[in-house]
């Protein structure tokens, strides 16, 4: 076998193997390797024989501390449910306008309800409830079903359009899809519409045609849901045409999308997703939303 | 490359590359109502844009030296710009999808292909498979010839084995880009893909084993271990994740043979020893071998070696389950995946030790030589992922650290800390010494690259900590009535700055890597590819004792 030699840097002796020029020191372990391997294994057999650890067969080895990761789930859950406890049967129980009276209440409201919304309903309602096109701005209180609290409320629990046994359904039918409305007709509505509402962005100059004939159009196919003042029907979930707020856009090119395509929002229930306390914090919190300064975005 | 092989082996070759479109047309036409068509057609150009080279030589001049008195090399160097072009790939998408974490709409076109679920893996698969594979194949046929001092097995299939893991690779990619995977992390190419890497697989373990047999050392070197560790785990763990029956042989789709539970621990104890014998034996059986050889120092100690290799190998196998911790697994698989992990941590430490310690006595050409620097701070940082990671396995941290950027730091400071900065330190090596050039082209760039890297992984790993550790309180801080203080869209508005700096981060690290492809091109630009006169087997016919000498 090949001869082993010194290493002159370490002092140590090489193993005699040589691979293209690498060797190897023959040093022994040192002695804090054993150390640090017996110690963790000294703390695996203990946690082994403290916690569940080895299958035996169609069972395993308990542990002598008993622990179950799933009851403890369930523990831990049914203590936080408790403390919460306090609060949460009087948010399910008390009228409203007690719960509004009670300070401890409405800072949870204030706090809790930030952060449910955050999680439930920012995607679509935007952080502050500011909406966007297609999704309501909660915070100018401009309501397509009504803006009580107990509405609201119904509102949450079954949505709107939503998949809910008992959802609120509402829709704005496509009248120049289905060959209700003719593209004339339906351009001389829109003029109608533009000529009474405000925030219809910049001016058109085929708002000047067919706004007479626009209003016949209107008392004719569209006043069923949104009224004889074009102020909205709650009942149909539809909107006031004449308050300048936008749920798709007050310009001739959305309003034409609006006639000829219909539009169906679309608003999840929660009666299976959040608990009735939880519903009822995210009432009084969509209500206490604050426009920004200076009225309802409109662009 | 051609020219190295004799008029036979041009024929095999053409008729292995001839049934290799044979499948793919096959596949093709089976699947022309499908993706699988795209992947069929993708697979005939590939067998038809190798063929055409070798159909122009066939009648060329064959080898006149004697092939059997010189080791192997053209696949090692093909290997080392495959690893370098794969790793560019590989960290631009790293740079792209941080940068779609920071900012979501960087998409650029509006259209599936570039969404972050698409891009993401092929982030992912570019460079651990591409980038990190590639380098493994490379290397691991150069060290195994040297240490061995015998030739490689077999003229074609060294080639076989690289190039059809890239067509392994292409496979996977451009997958993802058209909406292919199975959804098992590290594990997404659907059968067709994964039955031919079982292929190459094996012949990979064929060329290992039937080279070692011919070796003329009496004994098989450390490094050697770590390759066919990896080389065989990761043939099993392959196999038998990826069991699963296609709906019909024109599909894509398939159906794990797993479900539930039991799928979620077959595809972590996949997913965790994927890390250890891919991302850690693998890089080990380098640092084994380019370490000593850079530092010409002897490996500290042969007996450190033992315990670690064994230590690592056998402790590995029972860790998957720390990535389940709080989950539907039953609480004993976690006790013992936690176990396991915290006892690895000792045979990891020994690794990462031994590879330090080796370095006594050359710590002044670490300060010096930026090659050997590179591999220097891999092992250290092999060591502190290795020691992060068994403290991410105990329960009670894994509950904070879990769904967070806490895990994406650990997983860079292994990635880019350990296995890039040892794979660029070794091609570094390597490169010079492959195309018979005395040195790289500029070590002062050898030196920028360096810088890059491990300024790149300091602000990667430093911000994803950081932000870890904030989402993860973030999502359990309760306020007195018993709610949660923050929405899930706070600690995202709290991630944000840390995002921004990561995309940094990530963006010097591809420029390292962009320094480092423009540097080994200026190196090979013009060389021969041979290797230096010494640089040769043992002669096959030569006892041994008469070479020893020389
Ligand atoms: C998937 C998107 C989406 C989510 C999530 C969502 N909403 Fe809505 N919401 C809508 C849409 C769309 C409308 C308008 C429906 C319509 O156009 O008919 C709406 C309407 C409303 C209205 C107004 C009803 C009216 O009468 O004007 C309220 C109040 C409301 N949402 C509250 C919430 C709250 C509170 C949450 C969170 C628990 C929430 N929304 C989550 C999409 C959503
Ligand atoms: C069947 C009841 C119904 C009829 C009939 C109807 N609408 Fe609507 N309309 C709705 C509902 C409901 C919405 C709200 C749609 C939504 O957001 O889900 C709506 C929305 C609109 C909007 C969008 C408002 C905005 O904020 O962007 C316009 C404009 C509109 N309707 C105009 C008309 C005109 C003009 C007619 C007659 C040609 C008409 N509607 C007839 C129910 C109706
Ligand atoms: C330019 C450098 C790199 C950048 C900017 C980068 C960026 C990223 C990003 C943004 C993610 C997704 C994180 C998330 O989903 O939250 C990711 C995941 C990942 N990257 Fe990288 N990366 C880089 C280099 C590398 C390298 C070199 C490797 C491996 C050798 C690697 C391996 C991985 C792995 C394994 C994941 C998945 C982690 C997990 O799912 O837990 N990355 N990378
Ligand atoms: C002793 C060694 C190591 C241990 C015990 C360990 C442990 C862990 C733990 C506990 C996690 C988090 C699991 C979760 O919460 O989901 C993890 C994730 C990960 N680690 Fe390690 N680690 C080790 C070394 C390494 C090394 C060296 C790398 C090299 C790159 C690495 C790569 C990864 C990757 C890629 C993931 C992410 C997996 C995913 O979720 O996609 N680990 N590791």
């Amino acid at each position: 076998m090949a001869l082993t030699e010194k290493d002159p840097i370490t002092g140590r002796e090489t193993t005699g193997h040589e691979w293209n020029g690498i060797k190897e020191l023959n040093t022994p372990i040192p002695r804090v390797v054993f150390l640090f391997l017996g110690l963790t294994f000294a703390f695996s057999l203990l946690w082994w024989a403290l916690m569940p650890a080895w299958p035996l067969g169609a069972s395993y080895t308990r542990g002598l501390l008993g622990a179950d990761h799933r009851q403890d789930v369930s523990r831990a859950l049914g203590a936080a449910q408790l403390d919460r406890q306090a609060w949460t049967q009087e948010m399910e129980s008390l009228p409203y306008a007690e719960i509004e009276a009670r300070p401890d209440l409405m800072r949870v409201v204030s706090e809790s309800g930030r952060r449910l919304f955050g999680d439930n309903c920012a995607a679509c309602h935007g952080a502050e409830g500011r909406g966007g096109p297609g999704f309501p701005d909660l915070s100018a209180k401009l309501w397509l079903w009504g803006g009580e609290l107990e509405t609201i409320e119904e509102t949450l629990r079954v949505g709107i359009n939503s998949t809910h046994e008992e959802t609120r359904y509402g829709q704005m039918l496509a009248f120049g899809r289905d060959g209700m409305l003719s593209r004339p007709e339906i351009a001389s509505v829109i003029s109608f519409l533009r000529a009474h509402a405000q925030n219809v962005g910049e001016p058109d100059p085929r708002d000047a045609q067919g706004a007479e004939a626009g209003a016949e159009i209107f008392a004719e196919q569209c006043v069923s849901c949104h009224g004889e003042d074009a102020r909205g029907l709650k009942t149909a979930g539809a909107p006031d045409l004449t308050d300048g707020y936008w749920l798709y856009g007050g310009d001739r090119a959305s309003l034409t999308q609006t006639l000829v395509n219909g539009r169906q929002g679309h608003m999840p229930h929660w009666e299976d997703r959040l608990s009735l306390a939880e519903r009822r914090i995210l009432t009084l919190y969509v209500l206490g939303l604050k426009p920004p300064e200076g009225g309802p975005d409109d662009s | 490359m051609i020219a190295r092989l004799t008029q036979d082996e041009r024929r095999n070759a053409l008729i292995i590359l001839g049934l290799v479109a044979l499948m793919g047309a096959v596949l093709g036409l089976a699947g022309r109502d499908d993706l699988l068509g795209w992947h069929g057609l993708l697979i005939v150009i590939f067998a038809a844009g190798l063929a055409l080279p070798i159909l122009g030589a066939l009648d060329a001049p064959e080898p006149t030296e004697d092939r059997e008195n010189a080791y192997y090399d053209d696949p090692t160097r093909l290997g080392i710009l495959l690893s370098m072009g794969w790793a560019v790939f590989g960290l631009f998408m790293g740079v792209w999808v941080a940068a779609l974490l920071a900012w979501p709409e960087l998409t650029f076109v509006d259209s599936p292909w570039a969404s972050f679920g698409r891009l993401r893996p092929a982030h992912t698969t570019g460079v651990i498979f591409g980038f990190g594979g590639n380098a493994l194949i490379a290397t691991s046929f150069h060290v195994l010839q040297r240490t061995s001092r015998a030739r490689l097995s077999g003229q074609l299939l060294p080639w076989f084995v690289l190039l059809g893991y890239n067509l392994f690779c292409l496979l996977a990619v451009t997958g993802y880009f058209m909406g292919i995977t199975q959804s098992k992390e590290y594990a997404e190419p659907e059968w067709y893909a994964d039955l031919w890497l079982v292929v190459v697989w094996v012949a990979y373990f064929l060329i290992y084993v039937l080279t070692l047999a011919r070796r003329k050392e009496p004994h098989i070197y450390v490094a050697n271990w770590y390759y066919m560790a990896f080389i065989l785990v990761v043939a099993v763990l392959h196999i038998i994740n990826n069991l699963a029956v296609p709906v019909s042989f024109g599909q894509v789709k398939a159906y794990s043979a797993f479900s539930g539970v039991q799928d979620a621990m077959t595809q972590w104890w996949y997913g965790h020893n994927a890390v250890a014998f891919f991302l850690t034996a693998g890089f080990l059986g380098m640092m084994y071998y380019y370490l000593p050889k850079r530092a010409e120092r002897p490996i500290f100690s042969y007996r450190m070696s033992i315990v670690s290799f064994w230590g690592i190998t056998f402790m590995y196998l029972w860790a998957g389950s720390h990535h389940l911790h709080y989950t539907a697994l039953p609480h004993w698989v976690q006790t013992l995946g936690m176990t396991f992990s915290v006892m690895l941590l000792v045979p990891s430490w020994a690794s990462a030790g031994n590879a330090l310690l080796t370095l006594n006595g050359a710590w002044r050409k670490v300060r010096d030589d930026a090659t050997l620097r590179f591999m220097m701070i891999a092992a250290v940082f092999y060591g502190l992922s290795t020691f992060e990671g068994s403290f991410m396995a105990i329960r009670a941290v894994n509950s904070l650290s879990h769904y967070t950027d806490w895990t994406i730091g650990h997983v860079h400071a292994g990635a880019l800390g350990w296995v890039a900065m040892i794979t660029f330190g070794s091609i570094y090596y390597l490169v010079p010494v492959m195309w018979g050039r005395e040195r790289m082209y500029s070590s002062a760039l050898v030196e920028v690259h360096f810088w890059l890297a491990l300024l790149g992984t300091l602000v990667y790993v430093f911000a994803m900590w950081n932000s870890g550790v904030i989402q993860g309180l973030m999502w359990r801080t309760y306020d007195e009535s018993g709610s949660l203080s923050y929405s899930f869209v706070d600690s995202l508005v709290a991630m944000h700055p840390y995002y921004i700096a990561r995309a940094l981060g990530g963006l010097m690290f591809l420029m390292g890597a962009l320094v480092g492809c423009f540097n080994i091109y200026m190196t090979i630009r013009g060389a021969s590819a041979s290797v230096a006169q010494g640089d040769r087997p043992a002669d096959p016919n030569a006892d041994r004792s008469l070479v020893a000498g020389e």
